[in-house]
């Protein structure tokens, strides 16, 4: 699968944000691509998500799991592009539809968009797949609740930004 | 053509070592049989140790009277938002699905495992870091697909942290 981790300059910002979840930690999810418009991420297999061991089909709950984490990662990287802020959004509603089996041993990628972006609440969509983004396995829809920035933590803040400085560059002193 | 199945088989054993003999991937399981055994034991447990993501999030299973009440212990690895901290939302919804699936198996005696058709989740409280409880409600079970809907909650039934809705089919 051809991605544009470089092209796409929100992909670190994204994957630190990834990386601060211990679930998603746990489930080895790489954010392959992130910007404005996007963020594309992958799961790896493993027999421990297994939730129907007579065909090694990985369990719902882990495709939830990606859905939601690749969607709120949507909306932080859509705020961050728009309002140069952080916000962690909390998630309000999803509804998955599982089209097709995830095919064990192999990857699962979700792809999320954050279509809207209202005052309060952020609308997103996601497709779950492993070949072909036209053969999906799964189709989510989920919003998220915006809370105000001064909700994130400074340890958290520092986590995200990593070594990209911010605006206002007083990160340095900081780290 | 046999010697060949061997083959396939061994090597699937070789890439998965974390795999023990009881769940080996190509066995097809004896669903019915199962849950008769935990009936039986009353250990509705032992339905939770067949599926591997079960144990990764650490879930268990109690049963009191006709009902079922499914337990999330709380564990550092089930974490999604480290600020507060909470459980991530997929694993609140994995867990919730994984009830649904272990009530139909119970109480509507399939054959197979329910696969999930849809899932729709409505969070409406921070599921902060401690036990969260589930029970399902099935609310109505045609020949093909079943609905369910999960209420999930932690200090107090009556204040939820989330409840879902979901469709199933069995067979």
């Amino acid at each position: 699968m051809k991605v544009n981790p470089e092209f796409f300059p929100l992909t670190q910002m994204a994957q630190r944000f990834v990386d601060q979840l211990a679930q998603c930690r746990r489930l080895g999810l790489a954010v392959l691509e992130a910007s404005e418009h996007h963020v594309l991420i992958e799961l790896p297999y493993s027999t421990e998500l297994i939730g129907y061991p007579d065909t090694g089909v990985i369990h719902g709950g882990v495709i939830t799991t990606l859905m939601d984490t690749a969607c709120g990662s949507a909306v932080v990287s859509a705020i961050y592009q728009k309002y140069q802020s952080l916000e962690i959004s909390p998630t309000l509603d999803l509804r998955v539809d599982y089209m097709k089996p995830a095919q064990p041993n192999k990857p699962v990628y979700g792809f999320a968009e954050c279509y809207k972006l209202s005052s309060n609440i952020a609308f997103t969509r996601a497709i779950a797949y492993q070949d072909s983004i036209d053969d999906p396995i799964a189709h989510a829809v989920g919003s998220f609740m915006r809370i105000s920035p001064e909700m994130v933590g400074d340890a958290f803040r520092q986590a995200l930004m990593g070594e990209v400085v911010p605006a206002q560059g007083d990160s340095d002193e900081l780290k | 053509m046999s010697s060949n199945k061997q083959d396939v088989s061994t090597e699937r054993n070789a890439q998965q070592p974390g795999l023990n003999a009881s769940i080996e991937t190509k066995a097809p399981i004896d669903v019915q049989g199962i849950v008769k055994r935990a009936t039986e034991l009353n250990d509705f447990g032992h339905l939770l140790e067949h599926v591997p993501y079960a144990k990764f999030i650490g879930m268990q299973v109690e049963r009191f009277g006709d009902e079922l009440i499914f337990k999330l212990p709380a564990k550092d690895d089930n974490i999604g938002n480290p600020v507060l901290p909470a459980i991530h939302g997929g694993v609140i919804a994995g867990f919730m699905e994984m009830s649904a699936i272990v009530q139909l198996m119970v109480f509507m005696q399939t054959a197979k495992v329910p696969k999930v058709v849809d899932f729709s989740i409505d969070y409406l409280r921070a599921g902060l870091h401690k036990d969260s409880f589930a029970e399902c409600r099935i609310t109505r079970q045609g020949r093909r697909v079943a609905n369910v809907n999960i209420d999930c909650w932690q200090t107090n039934r009556k204040q939820l942290i989330a409840t879902a809705r979901a469709h199933f089919l069995i067979d």
